[in-house]
């Protein structure tokens, strides 16, 4: 058991392509950290230099104390599973679980325990002596995870390994891995590009783009604290609603975009540093546009709307409504079901939760309502 | 009749289904058939000139050279084993077919052993010029296997190793490489590359990487491969002739039987029976192998 560290961590490829830069990422003892961001991002690269797939081009990774920057893949004892569960197809499931541990020269009783444990664990008992063409997609991914568990490794590297179940499988699959991570209390590095699965599995979760790591920090926080355009953008589902608006207003402040008046707090704008006839770029979850016509709105600033499509998932509406020209998503209680498209709707903007940032830099300005400590 | 009016329908929707699928069943054979007559008219062109040579080897001298191949086939049966029996004993054809098999075999497998390791560099191993030197390595393939004969034999008069098997197990794994590496490349190299990481991580070096993963998974790109090496080597003359010369102690049946044909001008039914000896043996090999040998020459077209 041990923890992972990057530090100051650089994958260039020649021809000068830089495919991760100065990554400086600590993961604690015991952790489920998730890598997420989009294809291209370095996620799967950082992971694959964690495992000594791939070179490290400058910085340095440590597993527990160890520098392991020139260490054989072999000898840094973690255990990966792949997207694709590369099993060895000509192996039965039993020899594709004791393969790592017979090449450690482990003793046969010991393999044995350990295989039938893990086995056991995974409910693979029935089909050890199947080859992994005779089982399920589900099936080889649990020999895929089984295969990592025989070799109780300081840590498990997980590359995508959902991404080829379906999706009711998948959301299975999710669980029985964080049941998985509770019982071995080891280190997991999670690789996805999916964030709902960062935000249901990840104890905290780096958030990647181009190379770089945006944000480090728990699912509530990458939600209600993102710290640039990119993590709001990127996390929650539906995602964020982003509006370009200024700064006005003589003596009250204001922010005035296109057909919507948000009045702000001036002490709020000031602490965020934001001046007059600045332009920011205002963020709104889905749950922060409510509909007007309910009681416990009343205080909340107006913007009028029109209704477009309106998605009726049962417990909660998706309702997609246009402001001055732009469509924003809104998520609704039941109570909004008589909405018709084509309707005009008044929205109540919860001001406590919105969200400012600097059109420029894309860094926040303000947060859930609060100037931004960055 | 309201209850039974949607079970009426139901019926009636049902009735033409057997019948349309009759009909298609019966257009799918009609537009097989074209193929199917291609396919036996092909089959018996292959065939009857083997089953000939097969009749042909057990009937006696006078026979042959009198009555069509076909006329055995009716009663009174007249067959022999004398031809058998004579080109064996008189016409050493049974050293021959060992002098083939020696010949053969390590021609066989010299180069496929090779071929694997090279081609499992080619695909996984990092070294400098790696594709530049697989780029030579293709470009033999078109060079005439001709153009070396008098060089190689120069080579080996020199060492002293003509006339020797050993000669022609180099010529032909020299001739048989470029084609093996070729082919094994091909097909390594579209092994999976996680399944090499996770060897790796699993703690597996290069070498036990090739035993445990490389060669199970190759077995029907070995075979195939075996299976072509094994019936050009077997088949060649050429090669043989060149750099073993005729001498008898160390003539594969090629050279027997081409030798066969021009000092026994009229007796034929000798020729038959060295001849069906010399085939035989390719024969139970590809029936034996013929799953590989399907499978080989499709595999890496689709994916499994």
């Amino acid at each position: 058991m041990a923890g992972v560290v990057f530090e100051h961590v650089y994958k260039r490829y020649s021809g000068n392509v830089t495919a991760i830069a100065d990554m400086n990422v600590e993961i604690k003892d015991k952790e489920f950290m998730v890598l997420v961001g989009p294809s291209g991002c370095g996620k799967s690269t950082a992971l694959r230099m964690v495992a000594g797939l791939e070179e490290i081009s400058d910085g340095m990774v440590k597993i527990g104390e160890r520098v392991v920057n020139d260490v054989a893949p072999k000898d840094r004892d973690i255990a990966m599973v792949f997207q694709s569960y590369a099993l060895y197809p000509h192996m039965t499931v039993y020899d594709n679980l004791s393969f790592g541990l017979k090449l450690r020269k482990t003793p046969k009783a010991e393999i044995d325990k350990r295989v039938r444990e893990a086995a056991r664990i995974l409910g693979l008992e029935n089909y050890l002596s199947r080859k992994p063409k005779a089982l399920s997609g589900g099936q080889r991914q649990r020999v895929a995870l089984g295969r990592a568990i025989v070799r109780k490794p300081q840590a498990f590297l997980m590359d995508e390994p959902l991404s080829n179940l379906d999706a009711k499988l998948r959301v299975q699959t999710r669980v029985e891995i964080l049941k998985l991570h509770k019982s071995l209390q080891t280190t997991f590095i999670y690789v996805t590009h999916d964030q709902v699965e960062a935000m249901t599995m990840g104890d905290r979760i780096v958030v990647m783009k181009d190379g770089l790591v945006q944000q480090v920090d728990t699912p509530q926080t990458l939600y209600h604290k993102p710290v640039n355009v990119f993590v709001a953008g990127f996390i929650g589902s539906p995602a964020m609603n982003f509006l370009s608006a200024r700064v006005t207003g003589d003596g009250r402040a204001s922010l005035k975009g296109d057909g919507f008046e948000i009045p702000m707090e001036e002490r709020v704008l000031s602490g965020a540093g934001a001046r007059r006839d600045q332009d920011v770029i205002v963020g709104l979850r889905p749950e922060d546009l409510k509909d007007a016509r309910f009681p416990g709105r009343e205080g909340m600033p107006r913007v009028p709307a029109k209704v477009e499509v309106v998605e009726s998932m049962g417990s909660e509406i998706f309702a997609y409504i246009t402001v001055g020209g732009k469509t924003l998503t809104s998520r609704m209680d039941p109570r909004s079901e008589d909405l018709q498209p084509g309707q005009p709707v008044q929205l109540a903007v919860d001001t406590d939760h919105l969200h400012l940032f600097d059109p420029k830099t894309e860094r926040a300005l303000v947060l859930q309502g609060e100037p931004a400590r960055v | 009749m309201a209850v039974g009016a949607p079970v009426v329908a139901e019926v009636a929707a049902a009735a033409p289904r057997p019948a349309r699928v009759e009909a298609e069943r019966r257009r799918i054979d009609l537009g097989s058939l074209p193929l199917n007559v291609a396919l036996v008219l092909l089959t018996a062109v292959w065939i009857v000139p083997t089953l000939a040579l097969l009749v042909s080897s057990f009937r006696p001298r006078f026979l042959i050279n009198t009555t069509g191949w076909w006329q055995a086939l009716v009663p009174p049966f007249q067959f022999t084993l004398n031809n058998y029996r004579e080109v064996l004993d008189t016409y050493s054809i049974g050293t021959a077919f060992v002098n083939s098999l020696t010949i053969a075999i390590p021609a066989t497998v010299i180069p496929i052993t090779i071929a694997a390791f090279a081609a499992y560099a080619f695909s996984w191993m990092r070294f400098p010029f790696r594709n530049s030197l697989f780029l030579l390595l293709v470009g033999l393939l078109a060079v005439p296997l001709q153009v070396t004969l008098i060089p190689v034999l120069q080579i080996f008069t020199r060492t002293g190793l003509t006339g020797t098997f050993l000669a022609v197990w180099l010529a032909h794994t020299g001739y048989g490489l470029p084609f093996a590496i070729y082919l094994l490349r091909n097909f390594i190299g579209a092994l999976p590359s996680d399944l090499f990481e996770s060897a790796e991580i699993d703690g597996a070096g290069p070498v036990t990487a090739f035993f445990r993963l490389v060669l199970p998974l190759s077995v029907p790109a070995l075979a195939s491969l075996a299976i072509f090496q094994f019936l050009w080597t077997w088949n060649d003359l050429l090669v043989a002739l060149v750099y073993l010369g005729g001498s008898p102690d160390v003539a594969p049946l090629t050279v027997n039987v081409s030798n066969l044909v021009s000092s026994l001008g009229q007796g034929y039914e000798l020729l038959t029976a060295a001849a069906f000896v010399s085939m035989a043996l390719p024969l139970i090999v590809f029936l034996a192998l013929q799953r590989y040998f399907v499978r080989g020459i499709t595999a890496g077209a689709v994916k499994g």
